[in-house]
């Protein structure tokens, strides 16, 4: 309850469309244009790479030529060339900053704009607004900044920029790097695999529970720069993190793509939760720019009693391509997936989960609310499958979509296979208007018309909303609103 | 407070409202009764600014000011309460969090300083203790799964929050015992006072044992065919609305 009170208040006090919207004037390296073997040779030279990450990248680049962009998901947009994308970018500093004071202070000044403590005396002192959270800072290409590293490095936690952890960790990143998404996943993964710039490493040793919520906020800034990270997160036996990812893009009339890949690996008894608010720039209301958002995440409970939850809130970005998933192989393995997403204006959002059973007494659960206002397209597309061997497997599925106005679009397209004689699987789907009578009632009583269509679509969102950490809600629901603006009337 | 003059008004192109006239003063409470597709539940919706109900002519006067102009909300803040005869729900808002939003954007617009959770729930705990509701209602969602009597309580707990100046009452009897009548007929006493006035919007007489009005109108085919007292509301009942709107 206390989470969504603060609402209206919030959505009142946030007066621009899309606050994020600015560039930054920072001085950037870049790679020549256009993507090629000598592209991929450039960004691994870039990152100092090992001769084994080089091969990776080029067996994933062959592999990609010899692939199609998909095409099954119900979004729309003109095709991507490729060779016009900048696959390198990164803020010019002359050596790589020790600390935190090194750091450009226009970066800093970024992070600040974007309401992200990444001073750690801030936090510790106390700041308003600063959350007890550790850090990680990925602008354009490269992770700029990674908070609190000393004092997780004394529970055993590595939590740092993915590029460093191919330096310092080799073992770790050798030995989960692809395990879970492949190269040959899919299109995206596959570009992701070759080109991909950096983004965040963790790893939560045996039995820590780690003591604080370790968040990355990533930031596209460069014209006409694809953004590739990549995050590796691998709890082991009996361990448990919570991890928060934010994004944030300035406002462009050109599309920019974004293809990130997440993996995670969740071994016996441990525990994943993983939490986004993607709020990449969406486009203006004419459908002018945003970012083409094609991510792949899924998460393998490797490990008996694991457990994973994605949480999800997709207000942002042009075109929303991803499913988060979880491949239950551990016997009594959990997953879960709530999701909010919202799509205005000309958005697309084709977004849903797999659930993939493969051990016994496995169990999940798939919350999706969808939210259509505008000439927006949103989908749920769900895959829940049962293997063989999945004896007692249960998953419960719950879709359910707002239509505000009536020129959106919602649709629901759940895949349920099922090869276990004795899981169960459940599906409810429900479609609803905002009504008219509701934003009377609201309105009757002093909220204005928008107030009283974010307060509507929090209380439909409430069940996920209260999945999210604290800090993350508040924003979330402020975001709620803001997306929604000019929706109404 | 309220001046009524020669209104009239539409929904979908069909005129409802004929010509009414009619004022309030402050402190006052006026009763309209009337037969079903009088016009009553129309006249409650057009001052409180409900899309779909287009008004054709006439004008109205609140406090001074064309009310007509203003926005429904913009009405609310000005301090009218429409009691709804049927209470709309809200799922996974809770009741709490919708008093208080609606508390603090009435606040806000009048420029008072808002009030934090602390001081909000020691406000809506006096007043459920007041009204003798069970506190469990502020976490469910807004009238969702509410009994038709928790609905109307529900509303006059709102009320007795916003402290309105014109309280419009929809039909609050409807679909209520006799004990939930008293209820929500104490809500509305207790609120009574000689700057708050009430238009009280009713089919039944009943109602008008419990919230005694000072003036009662008889509403038929969409104009106020006749006015008097309590007494009228009486007459009303024993020889019915046919008589009284030919007489």
């Amino acid at each position: 309850m206390a989470v969504s009170q603060e609402t209206v208040e919030q959505v009142a006090s946030v007066s621009e469309k899309y606050k994020y919207g600015f560039v930054s004037d920072i001085e950037a390296e870049t790679a020549p244009i256009g993507l090629s073997e000598d592209i991929v040779r450039f960004i691994s030279a870039k990152k100092e790479e090992p001769e084994w990450l080089l091969e990776w990248r080029l067996k994933a680049y062959r592999y990609w030529l010899s692939m199609e962009e998909p095409t099954w998901a119900k979004v729309d947009y003109p095709k991507i060339d490729y060779q016009d994308i900048y696959y390198y970018s990164a803020p010019k500093t002359k050596d790589k900053p020790k600390s935190l004071d090194e750091v450009d202070p226009e970066l800093l000044a970024v992070y600040e704009k974007l309401g992200i403590p990444l001073k750690e005396q801030e936090v510790l002192a106390g700041v308003e607004g600063a959350a007890n959270v550790a850090v990680d800072a990925v602008f354009d290409s490269v992770s700029v900044a990674t908070t609190f590293r000393e004092r997780l490095e004394k529970e055993g936690v590595i939590f740092c920029p993915i590029s460093e952890a191919v330096k310092n960790h080799p073992e770790l990143v050798k030995k989960y790097l692809g395990s879970v998404v492949p190269y040959t996943d899919n299109f995206f993964a596959a570009l992701n695999s070759a080109v991909f710039t950096d983004g965040s490493f963790c790893y939560i040793p045996k039995g820590v529970r780690c003591p604080m919520e370790l968040s990355t906020y990533f930031r596209i800034n460069a014209a006409q720069t694809g953004q590739f990270e990549r995050t590796l997160i691998i709890a082991d036996d009996a361990s448990y993190v919570s991890y928060l990812e934010g994004c944030t893009a300035p406002m462009r009339d050109e599309n920019q793509l974004h293809a990130a890949v997440v993996e995670l690996v969740i071994l016996d008894d441990a525990e994943i939760k993983y939490s986004t608010v993607q709020n990449w720039y969406p486009g203006d209301e004419n459908g002018v720019g945003g970012i083409y958002n094609f991510v792949t995440k899924r998460a393998a409970c490797r490990g008996k009693n694991a457990k994973v939850s994605w949480t999800q809130v997709e207000t942002g970005s042009a075109i929303t391509w991803k499913y988060p998933s979880c491949i239950l192989q551990g016997d009594n393995s959990i997953g879960e997936f709530y999701s909010i997403a919202i799509t205005n204006n000309l958005q697309q959002a084709d977004t849903g989960t797999k659930m993939i059973h493969l051990g016994k007494n496995t169990s999940s659960t798939i919350i999706s609310k969808g939210i259509s206002a505008g000439r927006a397209q949103s989908t749920y597309r769900g895959l829940v499958r049962m293997g063989r061997k999945a004896d007692h497997a249960r998953n419960h599925t719950v879709c359910d979509s707002l239509l505000i106005g009536d020129k959106c679009g919602a649709h629901t397209v759940p895949y349920i296979e099922n090869q276990s004689r004795t899981a169960k699987i459940e599906h409810e789907a429900t479609t609803s208007k905002v009504s008219e009578e509701q934003l009377f009632y609201c309105q009757q009583r002093g909220l204005s018309e928008e107030e009283s269509m974010a307060l509507i679509v929090n209380g439909f969102c409430k069940e996920v909303l209260q999945k999210l950490p604290m800090e993350f809600a508040v924003e979330a629901q402020k975001l709620v609103g803001i997306s929604l603006e000019g929706s109404v009337g | 407070m309220l001046e009524i003059k020669d209104l009239r008004a539409e929904i979908g192109g069909k005129e409802i409202l004929k010509g009414i006239n009619l004022t309030i003063n402050p402190g006052e409470i006026h009763a309209v009764m009337g037969p079903n597709g009088a016009g009553k539940s129309t006249l409650s919706y057009v001052l409180s600014g409900r899309e779909g109900y287009e008004v054709t002519g006439g004008s109205v006067t609140y406090m001074g000011e064309d009310l007509l102009a203003l926005s429904p909300d913009e009405r609310a803040c000005h301090g009218i309460f429409l009691a709804f005869q049927y209470p709309v729900e809200i799922p996974g808002v809770p009741s709490a969090t919708f008093l208080k939003t609606a508390l603090n954007a009435q606040r806000k617009f009048r420029g008072e300083e808002e009030l934090d959770a602390m001081e909000f729930l020691k406000l809506v705990r006096e007043k459920t203790a007041e009204l003798g509701i069970k506190d469990d209602m502020l976490k469910r969602a807004v009238n969702v799964g509410f009994s038709g009597g928790e609905k109307k309580r529900n509303e006059v707990l709102q009320m007795a929050l916003l402290e309105p100046k014109l309280m419009l009452l929809d039909e609050t009897d409807s679909g209520l015992d006799i004990d939930a009548l008293k209820v929500a007929a104490d809500g509305v006493n207790r609120l009574r006072s000689p700057e708050r006035s009430a238009l009280v919007i009713t089919h039944y007489q009943r109602l008008l044992d419990y919230i005694v009005p000072d003036f009662v109108h008889v509403l038929a085919d969409g104009k106020i065919v006749k006015s008097g007292d309590k007494s009228l509301a009486l007459e009303l009942e024993e020889k019915g609305y046919a008589a009284i709107s030919a007489a």
